[in-house]
């Protein structure tokens, strides 16, 4: 029989204030198998652990119930602790009565009652916990960037320069992403471009670093530590190894009317592209799409003039195979569409433009060469009107975003005080729900814009944009003088609301990293660990996890490859001992687990079993290989005959818990 | 037909191809027709029956039977094709020691179908043919086959042969009958009415275990009712277990791999329609997942261990 100690946590008044703990331990105190029961104010300090210390030897105890907060905050320390009282960390049960009773309820006696019966139901389980011992799995050292832009970047730099190789796929033809769209930043207005593309070329010829280019992930398989990954190479009929970058090919192919996407269609580039000039790699693509020969087989220009035999009309995608250690999610964003948002003429007028569009006809090498022009008429726009907050902290989610995009009031200061600087006939006026500029520099940014720059900003929202007769008249609220504005403008500029990238759905489900209603990854705790994702060897970087501007995302970034290193720097992880097994004189061989696995730990023998009557029977039987299973416990649910089990949470322990908990 | 399956039967045996015969024999009654094994010509030509009455799935058999050394042919319907190539699918017959006649099926009828037409005091006749000749013991009667055929044939799902060694008739087109239509009018009740009818069906039952040793996809090496360590263990009607968890736990255990050949219902001595309950789950998955039919198929992978991208996503709300 076993010898069960039980040890309530006050957790101050965290718990205390809403469960009677003294009546809890009390309670317990009665359960089958307990010889000891306390409480105290903080179990996990240094004299809690002390005290659970002295009982496991004053009492001989066998197994521990904690009553505490979430085992995900410290069942790791008890578990120590009592290793190193003498007894193995798997006898240890954590009965969750923080987040999972005390914070949730008012009611004291309820708070105590309940927490009575989580800790029978800990109790129940303790009693058949068995001792488990931790193996070890080897790490790969080799890490996985999935995104090229500067998060992706930055992150793949860091660990690289600590000596470990790393890869990183980019979607599209060239790494950069969107800094590389956008022309000054904030708050000190030095050149993205300046900034960015030594990070790129410095990340093209970093010998630990290797671009997949044009490619992406297609599946993942395995575990922290050794991942399995397939990447998809996108066919971009170009030889990368044999094209130069001459540039040649994009001047004379015929097909002239393809919209350019970087330009974010504001003018038009060839079927065979380079995105830009200083573009990592700087290999030219052929946009399946538009290009007369792949679509008609008719043509074949680019091929001609192209002198290193680069072009190869019949390439086809092909995939790369490749284990790695750890994996960073750096997928990015985009404004969001605004199709939904009539209400700005968007679709309606050319000269009502993104603030993104914006910052192409601004750029040098943008479709204007860097002169403000309207893209209706191409004259100078005198009067403009910029209004924030579009589709952002949108109530009732089915237009816009909930939440608040973060760099959408910097860079509207930005742009208006360029306007203002560079033409200083204009008059800009920029509508606002709130200014929200924390940050460094920043608030003294938007005043500059204010008080220096003489920016209208005018505190409520553009109800109608009307465009007529070559003007825009926008009909908006001014909340703080109580009036109605109108005002006739020549262009209006829309800050939409950023998003998570489109491919971080699919994404997230191939490496089972979690996502939040909003499609950003969810950190494994928004305060202590938010690099991390709560998959193990998963990491975050960038707008992914949130909308955040370029500090953040260098700094987020760097965060994320610290995290990586200090995981490649081991040679070998602990494995999780709570792994599945399967109890051979149940198991009907079917398969089912196999097909449920994630990581392909189960496999099959043919065994002999002894049959009635001095037979022998051959059977077919799963076999779980514990250095590969994670624990997941697919297997268990999906086993038509309750063959598997999963070691420290078995379908035995579970139905005990839940007895307890009904008795 | 069986004349044409007895023949077969022999041939198989003499040239070698099998050891043993798996078909079906009178049992204790002219329409319990029960699987039975042959080994000689002889036991063949006295007592293997084909005719309107042999419901009866041999696929399940073959787990034991294929096991057993040597080989057996099996004659198999197309709806025990079904359960067969699911079981093949599942590794539980070991295909190489098994040789399957493929035997087409004009629909197999019920005895009570029968009776409620007036036919009774039944001691024999001819039921081969479209139309069933029945002696009774006020005189002969006959009665068209499609009349009295069992409800899973009024509904037939399929008349193709979906795994066979060879064809014996020919091969027949999945069949488009709206089997689901029962399940429907189970759906239109409210959950009150449902509960009440399921628990006014289930408490019939009296825990004979027919339906669980006859269904081809319950034939795990230790049934979870059999075991005193699953906590669910329960081997005769003592309680209300019956009404609300054995036929609902057994349902659950055969969902993704029932191939709804309707023998629970068929052999359940109180007449529970137990086969709607798998029914309702095959409705649901083809709902869920798209069209899905158990053993139709050696490779399709059965939606419930599967994942692919296409899967819905728990609505918001759903979860959580």
């Amino acid at each position: 029989m076993q010898r069960i100690g039980v040890f309530v946590c006050w957790c101050g008044s965290n718990i205390a204030a809403t469960v009677d703990v003294e009546a809890v331990a009390e309670a317990l105190s009665h359960e089958a198998g307990v010889v000891f029961s306390t409480n105290y104010q903080y179990m996990c300090s240094q004299a809690g652990q002390e005290l659970i210390q002295n009982a496991i030897h004053e009492h001989k105890l066998t197994g521990v119930v904690i009553c505490s907060c979430s085992p995900r905050m410290h069942e790791n320390t008890f578990r120590k602790t009592c290793e190193r009282a003498g007894i193995n960390p798997y006898m240890v049960e954590i009965a969750n009565i923080r987040e999972q009773c005390s914070w949730i309820h008012k009611d004291k006696a309820v708070g105590t009652e309940k927490a009575i019966i989580l800790g029978r139901a800990a109790i129940a389980k303790v009693l058949l916990n068995a001792p488990l011992t931790a193996g070890t799995s080897p790490v790969v050292k080799r890490a996985l960037v999935i995104g090229g832009g500067i998060a992706g970047i930055q992150t793949a730099l860091d660990i690289a320069d600590a000596g470990f190789p790393v890869d990183i796929v980019e979607k599209e033809p060239t790494i950069g992403g969107k800094m590389t769209q956008i022309d000054k930043t904030f708050p000190t207005l030095d050149c993205a471009a300046c900034i960015l593309t030594p990070k790129m070329v410095d990340a093209a010829q970093n010998e630990n670093i290797k671009i997949y280019s044009y490619s992406q992930v297609e599946a993942v398989k395995g575990f922290v530590g050794n991942f399995t990954v397939t990447i998809r190479r996108k066919a971009r009929y170009v030889d990368e190894e044999k094209c130069t970058g001459c540039g040649l090919c994009t001047e004379k192919c015929p097909q002239k009317k393809v919209p350019n996407a970087f330009n974010l269609g504001l003018d038009t580039r060839r079927a065979i592209y380079i995105p830009f000039a200083q573009a990592v790699p700087k290999i030219a693509t052929i946009d399946a799409d538009y290009c007369t020969m792949l679509k008609t087989g008719k043509c074949g220009v680019c091929s001609k003039v192209c002198t290193a035999g680069a072009i190869d009309y019949k390439q086809q995608d092909s995939f790369v195979e490749e284990q790695y250690g750890a994996i960073v999610v750096a997928t990015g964003y985009n404004p969001i569409k605004l199709d939904r948002f009539d209400e700005f003429a968007y679709s309606q007028s050319p000269d009502v433009v993104t603030s993104l569009e914006l910052e192409r006809l601004m750029n040098a090498a943008g479709p204007t060469g860097g002169t403000l022009l309207r893209p209706s008429d191409k004259t100078h726009p005198h009067t403009l009107v910029f209004v924030q907050c579009v589709g952002s902290r949108c109530d009732g989610g089915e237009k816009g975003k909930p939440y608040c995009s973060k760099i959408c009031c910097m860079y509207t200061a930005k742009h208006a005080m360029l306007i203002r600087e560079k033409y200083p006939d204009t008059e800009v006026y920029v509508f606002y729900i709130d200014v929200r500029t924390p940050g460094k520099n920043f608030d003294e940014f938007y005043r500059r814009a204010v008080e220096e720059y003489g920016v209208h900003y005018i505190k409520g929202m553009v109800g109608k944009v009307t465009p007529q007769n070559g003007k825009l008249y926008v009909q908006a609220a001014d909340l703080l003088g109580g009036q109605q504005l109108k005002i006739e403008a020549d262009m209006v500029v829309l800050a939409a609301a950023i998003e998570p990238d489109k491919s971080a759905r699919p994404l997230a489900t191939m490496l089972t990293a979690s996502m939040d209603t909003n499609d950003f990854f969810t950190e494994a705790h928004p305060k202590l660990r938010p690099v991390e994702s709560p998959t193990a060897g998963i990491f975050l970087s960038g707008a992914c996890q949130g909308p955040k501007d370029i500090p953040e995302t260098v700094a987020q970034a760097g965060a994320a490859a610290s995290k990586v290193i200090g995981l490649l720097v081991k040679d070998h992880l602990t494995c999780n001992p709570c792994v599945a097994e399967s109890n051979e004189l149940m198991c009907n061989g079917c398969s089912a687990c196999e097909k449920v696995c994630p990581y392909g730990a189960i496999s099959y023998i043919d065994k002999e079993f002894r049959g009635p009557n001095r037979t022998t029977l051959l059977r077919r039987v799963a076999q779980v290989n514990p250095a590969v299973c994670q624990g997941c416990g697919a297997c268990t649910v999906a086993c038509p005959s309750g063959a598997m089990d999963l070691k420290g949470f078995s379908n035995a322990q579970i139905m005990a818990e839940v007895d307890a908990i009904c008795k | 037909m069986q004349e044409q399956v007895k023949a077969k039967a022999i041939e198989l045996l003499q040239n070698g191809t099998c050891d043993r015969v798996l078909a079906w024999k009178t049992g204790e009654f002219f329409y319990d027709l029960t699987p039975a094994v042959f080994t000689t010509a002889e036991e063949i030509e006295k007592d293997l029956v084909f005719n309107a009455f042999c419901g009866a799935n041999l696929s399940k058999y073959l787990i034991a039977e294929s096991r057993k050394g040597g080989k057996v042919a099996a004659f198999l319907k197309p709806c025990d094709t079904y359960s067969f190539q699911q079981l093949l699918k599942e590794h539980r017959i070991w295909r190489e020691n098994t040789y399957v006649v493929g035997v087409q099926c004009d629909g197999m009828c019920d005895i009570d179908a029968v009776r409620e037409r007036g036919v009774k005091g039944v001691t024999g006749g001819d039921f081969t043919g479209d139309t069933l000749t029945f002696e009774t013991l006020y005189g002969t009667e006959t009665l068209a086959r499609a009349d009295v055929l069992a409800e899973r044939c009024r509904f037939c799902k399929s008349k193709k042969l979906v795994v066979f060694d060879e064809l014996l008739g020919e091969q027949g087109e999945e069949q488009d009958a709206d089997r689901f239509a029962e399940v429907q009018w189970l759906e239109a009740m409210t959950p009150d009415e449902r509960f009440a009818f399921w628990q006014e069906e289930l408490s019939k039952c009296i825990r004979c275990n027919a339906c669980r040793n006859v269904c081809p996809a319950c034939s795990c090496e230790k049934c979870v009712f059999d075991n005193p360590k699953s906590g669910v263990e329960n081997k005769a009607a003592a309680s209300s277990f019956e009404e609300q968890l054995f036929h609902v736990i057994r349902a659950f255990h055969v969902a993704g791999r029932c191939t709804d050949c309707g023998e629970c219902a068929r052999v359940c001595p109180q007449h529970i329609p137990l086969h709607l309950l798998n029914r309702k789950f095959i409705k649901d998955i083809n709902e869920i997942y798209g069209p899905y039919q158990a053993g139709a198929d050696p490779d399709t992978r059965p939606p419930l261990l599967n994942f692919d991208m296409g899967d819905p996503e728990p609505k918001r709300g759903d979860v959580g």
